[in-house]
């Protein structure tokens, strides 16, 4: 039982300072990026709702492109470098390997320069393509040279990651890692392998074309290559967010891991089945076979299970916590969780709200129900639910405590109430923007979309109701996000010094060993090429070989 | 690897739900032929005016009560603007883009479609009730993406109300 002492001595422990300014650097950017990508949000809203008009000079898509890149991008890819790398410290011995540190604030430099010039670009209005990027519309050069940056940075970080994993491996040899760094570890081979997808598209079609070195481009081969990057991107957002419902959670309700085993092979999983599936986002497009689409269609339902493993583990956790402090009957449990714990509270209405995120998910990528949503105001709604509230909570749920924990201050039972009440006001907001696109988009109204009547078609005239309830509930998002800047703000840098833990959850005594298999990486990675190739391979080959004369760029705004 | 008793359940129910929903799907795809448009017919974007049937869009009757609708898609509209049919038209779309990535729906129904430069989509349905269909672009294609649409009116027969 030494190891077992071990863990609670390192329990005390903390991220040493160089590590934390590191994160704290990853995490303000993350959520300054935040903050005005809300203002964009709100501001969309309110014109598609017919509400306001943008005053002279700024176009309606340029905000979307604003939004889109900064939430779905900027604010996503900092905070879970941040915290990834956070994480990999706390549980390798407090500190990163000095080789680590180096390559994060490398990385860091260049995805802060590529977020920047790709800031300018949309600002200056040259980049108002969404951030899809789809040719043949063509942004400047400098736009996608800016979101090369930003993923070559975490490329970078990535490496760090991985070096500080490897480092404690070597000092410990035979041992199983800490669930957190080989968690963190599994988010950046996926990341690895997703990225490669974008970053062949951008740097060998894109950026040539736009700087007119090449006359055309292969417009199907681009978006094929964007959303074999695009779906796993959502994976990589809910990885760490899984990580912190795994590893964090069960410690800050008082309870033990469920399996270690069971939630490693729920991360192997994810990597395995969220990308050779990128032709769901495809479906109703010419130039990809329906067979193709099929076999992506089989795959991107293989995800179900690694998802119903990982629902298991946490009620089973939040179940037997329950009772070991006394609740009796079927649900019980359920009452006596630390609700008016924020650090908790938060994180479990975004797991609460992916129930319906996966039912939607299932609908979006079905053969086809996917032909009545696809393009439609629902897909938005869809990834509101997911991203934008189960990734999103719960990532507000961790800088609850991350936070102070980095920055050698303490969460106030004043900031504890605050985001109880940040975390309602989002969820109301939400639920009514949510809900309002989910309907809207039953009725084909159309997502991406600036304030339009169709010419006073009766159909769309019929939706503008929701068009405005959507943007209350946007109007009340905004207000909750105000509210989670200032509180950040405070953690960072006014509340009052003191020790918080990080926390980690421990295995239960007795649970049985992890088997080996599970971190021999390359047997993994293997297994996830050979999917990417029986998914891929041909229909790629074909529009390579097989295509039509590609498309000149063109701006369209 | 330990698996609890109840997870196995669990997994199971689960598994099996799975696998008897990608059988119905399979059963809707193959053996009743409900495959998402996925049509591979090429044509050069830069040529789409001079290139037939697109250089002359429009409607043909092509049977009883059935028609082919050519149609090019481009910033910010669709030719032909307006289409009269005959209710219980049965029609088949044929749609190509002139520059940039459109889209092509008509809310209330299941048409549903990308149209990418390079291709042409095809994708027929059945007009059964009169009234006036809306076909919009739901893929953003620029500054004007939110006027692009047309319209279709299914027109009731003889001594019908419509």
């Amino acid at each position: 039982m030494e190891e077992r002492k071990d863990t609670a001595a390192v329990q005390k422990m903390r991220v040493d300072r160089a590590a934390s300014s590191l994160c704290m650097a990853y995490l303000l950017i993350a959520f300054f990026a935040f903050g005005l990508a809300a203002l964009a949000g709100v501001l969309q809203g309110l014109v598609r709702g017919g509400m306001v008009t943008l005053p002279g000079g700024i176009n309606y898509y340029q905000l979307l492109t604003a939004h889109g890149v900064l939430m779905g991008l900027v604010f996503t890819t900092f905070f879970i470098i941040g915290f990834l790398i956070s994480g990999v410290a706390r549980t390798t011995g407090g500190a990163l390997t000095p080789g680590s540190l180096r390559l994060g604030w490398i990385g860091w430099a260049l995805m802060t320069v590529g977020t920047l010039i790709g800031v300018v670009t949309i600002l200056r209005n040259d980049a108002s393509v969404l951030y899809t990027f789809y040719a043949p519309m063509k942004a400047s050069p400098y736009f996608y040279i800016g979101t090369a940056l930003l993923v070559v940075g975490s490329w970078i970080a990535g490496i760090g990651i991985i070096a500080s994993y490897r480092a404690w491996r070597k000092r410990n040899p035979g041992k199983t890692s800490p669930l957190f760094s080989f968690m963190a570890v599994a988010t950046i081979v996926l990341w690895f392998i997703a990225t490669i997808g974008v970053a062949v598209s951008v740097v060998f079609l894109l950026i040539p074309w736009s700087f007119g070195w090449v006359d055309r481009v292969n417009v199907l081969l681009t978006r094929t290559l964007f959303w074999y990057f695009g779906h796993p991107l959502v994976y990589f957002w809910l990885m760490p967010a899984y990580i912190a419902w795994y590893v964090n959670i069960p410690r800050i309700i008082g309870g033990k891991l469920f399996s270690d085993a069971l939630a490693r092979l729920a991360f192997l999983l994810l990597i395995l089945f969220s990308i050779p599936v990128g032709f769901h986002h495809q479906l109703t497009e010419p130039g990809v076979s329906a067979d193709w689409k099929f076999v992506h269609v089989i795959l991107t339902f293989a995800v179900v299970i690694p998802t119903l493993m990982t629902a298991f583990s946490l009620f089973a956790v939040f179940e037997t916590t329950g009772r070991a402090k006394g609740a009796k009957g079927l649900f019980g449990w359920f009452a006596v969780l630390p609700w008016k714990d924020v650090r908790f509270f938060a994180p479990m209405i975004g797991m609460l709200a992916f129930i319906p995120a996966g039912a939607g998910g299932i609908i979006n990528a079905s053969n086809q129900l996917n032909q009545v949503v696809h393009n439609t105001i629902w897909v938005t709604g869809h990834f509101h639910l997911t991203a934008a509230t189960s990734v999103t909570l719960t990532f507000f749920g961790v800088s609850y405590w991350l936070i102070p924990a980095l920055t050698g201050r303490t969460l106030t039972a004043g900031i504890n109430r605050l985001g109880i009440l940040q975390t309602v006001l989002w969820t109301i907001g939400m639920l009514i923007m949510s809900g309002s696109m989910h309907y809207l988009g039953l009725m084909g109204a159309p997502r991406r979309t600036a304030y339009t009547t169709y010419g006073d078609s009766a159909a769309a005239l019929g939706w503008m109701p929701y068009h405005q309830l959507m943007a209350i509930g946007g109007v009340l998002l905004f207000l909750a996000a105000a509210l989670m800047v200032g509180i950040v703000i405070y953690l960072a840098f006014f509340a009052p010094k003191g020790m918080t833990e990080y926390p980690i959850g421990e295995e239960a005594a007795g649970a049985l060993a992890t088997p080996r298999i599970l971190e021999r990486w390359p047997v993994w990675i293997g297994i996830s090429v050979f999917l990417i190739l029986i998914a891929y391979g041909m229909p790629i080959m074909d529009q390579v070989t097989h295509v039509p004369p590609g498309s000149p760029p063109i701006r369209t705004w | 690897m330990h698996l609890h008793k109840y997870e196995k359940i669990w997994l199971l129910f689960g598994g099996g739900v799975l696998v008897l929903f990608i059988l119905i799907l399979s059963v809707n795809s193959f053996a009743m032929g409900m495959m998402p448009p996925s049509h591979m017919e090429m044509i050069d974007p830069t040529k789409v005016d001079q290139t037939p049937p697109f250089d002359n869009p429009g409607l043909r009757q092509v049977g009883d009560n059935e028609y082919e609708l050519v149609m090019t898609a481009f910033i910010f509209g669709y030719a032909p603007n307006e289409i009269e049919i005959p209710a219980g038209a049965k029609v088949t779309f044929k749609v190509t883009s002139k520059d940039v990535v459109h889209g092509f729906a008509i809310p209330g129904t299941n048409v549903n479609m990308m149209i990418t430069p390079g291709y042409i989509s095809t994708l027929t349905h059945t007009f059964s009730d009169p009234g006036e269909y809306l076909i919009l672009c739901n893929e953003y294609c620029g500054i004007g993406h939110q006027v692009m649409a047309t319209r279709i009116v299914v027109k009731g027969k003889e001594g019908e109300k419509s």
